[in-house]
């Protein structure tokens, strides 16, 4: 009877997956991050909104030490990943984007083939043995990626010739490949239509199985639609972050209140 | 008229229309400048435009063409023998010109009074009385001469009143077809776009006119040379030795041969130096770092390629010769392939470094960042993911300095010697065909023996070369382009 877990009773089962401990983060001289703490659960989506500018993505970026990229960055406090606080000095960035992987806010895939573009993770990272086993990887990505039969027949063509659902899409199923324990979404539906919008919610959904995922988004109902844990952001801080449901029907705080019923953002 | 003058009251004119068309579109709509078809400035500029453009036009075709007609009304005062040779007729008019030129000096000094000049008669005076205004006649002035610089003044003069009237005229009609013209609904804007687009295309014709003067020419006197001297012998001789007694030796290939080993050299040396160079300064130096070594690299740009040469002779050669070439046993000259290759291989690595910065630089910053996110390592983004993108115009920049390290004269001749030979010891003195052309060209020569002409057939080379190399690199970045956006 127990063995068929509905989706509320895994979501309790859920470990920490990632901790973050008063992360603040200074570009130059200014801070765009106040002091954040948040927990990440495994085998969840966890959304991010606030209003442009509020760090939501600054924060986003933090988690795969994107921001070591920016020059002007620096960022203190403590993120833990499995326990292991990613930024210790003994922590090679790009091991951990192995693990953390990212899809952009524009879809950005590199000028190679589709077979190429997937199979630039898995290569680099040496994760497979045989050009089978890459074969293998390609296809389950492309598959899990909802890609697999809109381009089975023309791996071999540019990457950058697909629309631009599909190059999102494309761009999941590269990140998917590396087969990552985290997966970071900048807002991956902005230049996007609805058709593709929902595609690509759909297979966030069914992401979750495999990984947890965090995504910034600016639609709310895309948060609602998506998520089962929902961050909201105000001007560098982090004003409240619970259940999704919970944040949508009866927030606590009173920004979040205006933000999601339109009256500030 | 003088021309410079004409070209003043042209501008005067164009001031003119200028100030009026602007006054005059302001006065249709009354001052209330919401009711112009265009901003009262593009009225100003059309009135200019039309007061300018086209009596500038007029003037230039005049100015080429009056010295032809000149010149074939002329032709009765000379046999027609003399004026059937290109080169004598082209002798002959420099002469008349001068003469009427100098008589026009004359007369302007107060050296001479019009009617003097008229009737100036031929004898051995008018050289003395010319020098006296500071006008140095080569040759004695035949009579004929003297006769049809006369004639040229006529000519001439006439010309030049006929030519300043039309000039004006036609200002003065555009300026006022302008007038005419402006009113609230006119399209002032449409207009001057229409002539901004023509000055645009314009320029862009030039430099292929250019181009294609620059190969008519030399493609005319390459065939000259090509039924002086049997063309296969120059294609696939192998030996180099002009001798201006005659039985001339004019094989290309010695010198082909020290060209392409001189630019192999070079770009060994420039191509990975430069690129790993903007590679460096593109994807790993800091800002500040950037800043300081980017001007620095670029001012060996700056440096005069007969600078780069004297160090060719004076270090680097001297350098191989004693540390490589007699320790090996490989030669005992300076002057060598090596030498020369080394230094003109120094001499592009900012131009291939400048040139693929930029273009590294314009790879997107998304690229870059969809591939860290990937866990890829800074080489690793750079070799699978920057490079590739960028490789259209890298191969663009390669193939510049290619041509500049094919096309380099200077430095060849300072530290590769001019000893045309076929060799593959690069510690020894060889040319190339700049180095030849320059040589075959020097000095008193006239245009009509195989000896001075080949340096057309070489020259003819170079641009077969450097067009193939362009063709080759097309195709290249066809095939291979890895296109972002």
């Amino acid at each position: 009877m127990y063995d068929a877990p509905t989706p509320e009773t895994r979501l309790t089962q859920n470990t920490l997956k990632i901790t973050a401990r008063g992360v603040q983060v200074y570009y130059g001289d200014k801070q765009a991050l106040k002091d954040v703490n948040v927990d990440i659960l495994d085998n969840t989506v966890t959304a991010f909104i606030g209003p442009s500018g509020c760090g939501k993505s600054t924060f986003l970026r933090c988690l795969n030490r994107m921001n070591d990229t920016v020059a002007s960055a620096r960022v203190e406090g403590e993120i833990m990943l499995d326990g292991e606080n990613i930024y210790d000095k003994r922590v090679d960035p790009v091991q951990l984007r192995a693990k953390v992987g990212m899809v952009f806010q524009k879809p950005n895939p590199f000028p190679k083939s589709i077979y190429d573009n997937v199979s630039y993770g898995p290569k680099i990272h040496g994760l497979t043995r045989s050009k089978a086993e890459l074969d293998q990887v390609v296809e389950d990505s492309l598959r899990k990626a909802a890609l697999w039969n809109e381009v089975k027949d023309r791996l071999n063509e540019a990457g950058t010739g697909l629309s631009g659902g599909q190059q999102q899409r494309l761009c999941i199923a590269r990140a998917i490949a590396t087969s990552p324990e985290v997966l970071l979404m900048d807002e991956p539906c902005s230049a996007l239509d609805p058709i593709a919008t929902a595609q690509v919610e759909e297979l966030i959904d069914e992401l979750r199985a495999s990984f947890s995922v965090v995504i910034v988004t600016h639609s709310m109902q895309q948060a609602a639609r998506v998520s089962q844990k929902t961050a909201f952001f105000h001007l560098g801080s982090l004003v409240e972050y619970g259940d999704t449901s919970h944040i949508f029907t009866n927030p606590s705080d009173p920004r979040t209140e205006s933000y999601i019923t339109g009256r500030i953002g | 008229m003088p021309i410079l003058l004409l070209i003043i009251v042209l501008g005067v004119l164009a001031i003119a229309g200028f100030i009026l068309g602007r006054r005059r579109a302001l006065a249709s709509v009354e001052g209330n400048t919401r009711r112009l078809h265009s901003l009262p400035n593009y009225y100003a500029w059309h009135g200019a435009i039309m007061a300018f453009l086209p009596a500038m036009a007029v003037l230039t075709l005049w100015l080429i063409a009056q010295p032809l007609i000149i010149e074939r009304q002329l032709s009765d005062f000379f046999p027609a023998e003399q004026f059937e040779n290109d080169s004598q007729r082209i002798l002959l008019m420099a002469d008349v010109r001068r003469v009427a030129e100098g008589l026009d000096v004359a007369v302007a000094a107060g050296a001479l009074s019009n009617d003097d000049a008229a009737n100036i008669s031929a004898d051995g005076t008018i050289r003395d009385r010319l020098a006296t205004v500071g006008v140095a006649l080569g040759a004695d002035v035949t009579a004929q001469v003297l006769e049809a610089s006369q004639a040229y003044r006529k000519l001439a003069a006439t010309g030049a009143f006929w030519r300043s009237i039309v000039a004006l005229i036609i200002a003065v009609a555009g300026l006022f077809y302008a007038l005419r013209i402006t009113n609230g609904d006119f399209r002032a804007r449409n207009r001057v776009e229409a002539v901004i687009l023509g000055v645009l295309v314009l320029a862009s014709t030039i430099a292929i006119l250019t181009t294609v003067g620059i190969v008519l020419s030399m493609l005319s006197e390459t065939i000259r040379f090509a039924s002086m001297y049997p063309f296969k012998d120059f294609l696939f001789g192998l030996t180099w030795q002009p001798s201006f007694q005659g039985n001339s030796e004019l094989g290309l290939l010695p010198l082909l041969w020290g060209t392409l080993y001189i630019s192999l050299v070079a770009m060994i040396v420039a191509v990975p130096t430069g690129l790993f160079t903007a590679i460096y300064l593109a994807e790993y130096a800091s800002p500040r770092v950037r800043s300081i070594v980017k001007p620095l690299i670029e001012v060996i740009a700056g440096i005069p390629t007969v600078v780069f040469g004297l160090f060719a002779l004076v270090t680097v050669g001297p350098f191989l010769r004693d540390w490589f070439a007699v320790p090996t046993g490989l030669g005992s000259s300076g002057s060598s392939v090596m030498t020369a290759g080394l230094v003109i291989g120094v001499l592009n690595i900012p131009f291939i470094s400048s040139l693929a910065d930029d273009i590294i630089n314009a790879v997107p910053q998304s690229l870059r960042d969809g591939s860290y996110g990937l866990g890829a390592t800074k080489s690793e983004t750079v070799r699978q993911v920057i490079l590739p993108a960028a490789l259209p115009g890298i191969v663009g920049a390669i193939l510049l300095a290619a041509s500049r390290a094919i096309g380099e004269t200077m430095i060849v001749t300072m530290g590769a010697g001019a000893a045309a030979k076929l060799d593959l010891n690069p510690f020894e003195a060889m040319t190339t065909i700049t180095v030849k052309i320059v040589s075959q060209l020097t000095g008193d020569t006239e245009f009509n023996s195989p000896e001075t002409l080949v340096a057309f057939a070489l020259g003819m080379t170079l641009f077969v070369i450097t067009l193939g190399l362009n063709i080759f690199a097309l195709w290249v970045v066809r095939k291979y382009r890895e296109q972002y956006e």
